[in-house]
């Protein structure tokens, strides 16, 4: 990354403890406008964590947190969806009891029906609604839901709940997509089809970070790697940079092991 | 035994006052717990709430009628605020451990000999619903029937207002829940983070659903009171709302028709059974009473016991309730 890369995320200083465990301890840390880029680090390293921060769902004990250059610090996540930041979960988060289209359609902001005297007068929001299921048809055909529409998103298997959280994080047109382990629980074999999608992100112009364990999917999408362990930043660079980072490898191969136990599985 | 009675009885059961309250109540519960995943367990407080927003503004402030209608509205969206915004960003038990203490709460200073001035303590208040019946088209004393149905004419006037009230309640209800505020409340039942990554203020809608539902509560206490003509606070008890609860499931949560059918079934049964067995022929009759200790007071203990079975086995049989859909129940365990 260069000095004039935009910069979409900037936290500074941020801390976060559990109990005595500092979880999260960044001096700094700039995410790039319109790249992808990969948040990786051995389990317990404090990258859940640091999402959770970033997205609304946990606070800061100190530390600021930019957002465009606007301090987004301690923001609840609603907000922030208003502002251009959706995240996804690592367990998938699908609303099973409704079907594929409500989903999506859920996620579209500003809805006038969302207001509970609007929303006792369909005339006022039927146009709307017409158009934001519009907008999630279309999202369905991109992302090869189509066949979905109309089922409960229960029925779905773990590739398409992947895809769902996607689409639906879509819906709310964001700047900034946010995907926790975008690929775990996924079968391998279908991982692929999902590094598609993410990367056309992308290509519409949009910021992506994400989480994740598996140094392929890194490699083969990431634009620029955080390396965390321990609640710090001990590297950052192109794939290619990390991949022969002497700090990274001892991160992964254990040389820290005696003081991470604690840290138990990714939050 | 006089079996045209006893169906006389059951079928007038099917549609009379306490379907009526109890439905509109559970209609309120439903938008609680069937929409938004609340657990509210002390519904009976907003049927209170409504109940003391007409009794305390005729008895105590001495104004009109009209007047502790509209209280009744606030009086159930208060209650609804004081529990809702120390409990609805918590986890979802605390919202039931607050529901369920303020609901006994309400009920015993409302008959402490303190509240005697503005609550008429434990002996209520009475000779509040006169403008109510005044609008009467029926004769008040007269019996009218239609068919196997018999009421008393001020009971046909009741009807005809609480059946009005309550379906358009329950249109209503059903009309927002197909909106997008009502796909947000199914989101946040759903799942709460999810609604709230994508951008939905969870808090805000969830203390939206709760006054709902408490004004919808406290319009079935009031029902309730007009139709006894007294506001008595030992009326307002915890086995209501679990009769409340009990109603929502046998009709299946969720789905619009529950507390009316539901409701219907849970009094029809209550009736039938009561009917059935005081009605049982004289040796029949000695055989239970020598086996079971079945008395007339027992009767009344008896059928909530049927009751209590017919629901373990709704639980085995049919779990989803009558409208449920048994394919989203099974979305539950995956």
């Amino acid at each position: 990354m260069t000095a004039a890369d935009p910069v979409a995320i900037r936290a500074t200083g941020v801390v976060k403890t559990f109990g005595g465990l500092k979880a999260v301890d960044v001096d700094r840390i700039v995410i790039p406008k319109g790249r992808i880029t990969a948040l990786i680090g051995p389990n317990g390293a404090g990258k859940t964590t640091f999402f959770n921060l970033l997205s609304g769902f946990d606070k800061v004990d100190t530390g600021t947190i930019e957002l465009n250059g606007e301090d987004i610090t301690g923001m609840p996540p609603h907000r922030l969806a208003a502002k251009g930041m959706v995240r996804t979960f690592q367990l998938t988060k699908v609303l099973s009891k409704m079907s594929t289209l409500e989903n999506l359609k859920l996620g579209a902001l500003g809805q006038r029906g969302e207001n509970f005297f609007m929303a006792l007068f369909r005339g006022l929001w039927s146009d709307q609604e017409a158009e934001i299921e519009r907008r999630a048809d279309a999202l369905l055909e991109r992302f090869n839901l189509v066949h979905m529409r109309d089922e409960f998103a229960g029925t779905m298997s773990g590739g398409q709940r992947k895809l769902l959280e996607l689409a639906r994080a879509m819906m709310t047109d964001p700047q900034v997509i946010m995907l926790d382990e975008p690929m775990a629980g996924v079968n391998p074999a279908l991982a692929q089809s999902l590094l598609e999608p993410i990367k056309s992100l992308r290509d519409d112009g949009r910021t992506v970070v994400f989480v994740e364990h598996n140094m392929d999917v890194v490699r083969e999408i990431a634009d620029r790697v955080i390396v965390m362990s321990e609640g710090r930043v001990i590297a950052e660079g192109t794939p290619e940079e990390i991949r022969t980072n002497q700090a990274v490898v001892d991160a992964y191969l254990g040389t820290h092991r005696g003081t991470e136990s604690d840290g138990g599985g990714t939050r | 035994m006089d079996w045209g009675f006893i169906l006389e009885r059951s079928l007038s059961a099917m549609i009379g006052p306490e379907v009526v309250v109890y439905a509109l109540a559970a209609v309120g519960l439903n938008v609680h717990f069937g929409y938004t995943g609340l657990m509210n367990f002390g519904q009976v407080g907003f049927m209170a709430a409504g109940a003391y927003g007409m009794g305390i503004t005729v008895f105590w402030f001495g104004w009109s009628f009209w007047v502790g209608l509209l209280f009744t509205f606030i009086y159930g969206a208060v209650l609804a605020l004081i529990l809702g915004l120390p409990t609805l960003r918590l986890r979802a038990d605390y919202l039931s451990l607050v529901t369920i203490a303020a609901s006994e709460t309400i009920r015993i200073v409302a008959r402490s000999r303190v509240m005697k001035p503005v609550t008429g303590g434990a002996e209520g208040i009475d000779a509040f619903a006169k403008p109510f019946y005044d609008l009467s088209p029926f004769e008040l004393g007269d019996f009218y029937s239609v068919g196997p149905f018999k009421f008393l004419g001020r009971d046909v006037w009741m009807l005809v207002v609480g059946w009005t009230v309550l379906i358009a309640v329950t249109l209503l209800v059903s009309q927002l829940m197909k909106s997008p505020w009502g796909r947000a409340l199914r989101a946040i039942r759903e799942d709460e983070d999810a609604a709230r990554a994508l951008g939905k203020n969870v808090y805000s809608y969830k203390m939206q659903s709760l006054m709902l539902g408490g004004i919808i509560g406290a319009l079935a206490g009031l029902l309730q009171v007009i139709q006894k003509a007294s506001v008595q606070a030992d009326t307002f008890n915890p086995v209501i709302t679990f009769t409340i609860w009990a109603i929502l499931i046998i009709g299946g949560p969720g789905r619009v028709w529950s507390p009316i059918v539901g409701s219907m079934i849970y009094w029809t049964i209550i009736v039938f059974v009561e009917n059935t067995l005081r009605q049982l022929p004289d040796g029949a009759r000695s055989n239970l009473e020598s086996w079971i200790n079945l008395s007339d007071f027992n009767i009344g203990m008896l059928r909530f016991i049927l009751v209590g079975l017919g629901l373990l086995l709704l639980a085995r049989f049919r779990p989803q309730g009558i409208f449920g859909s048994r394919e989203e129940m099974a979305l539950d365990r995956r």
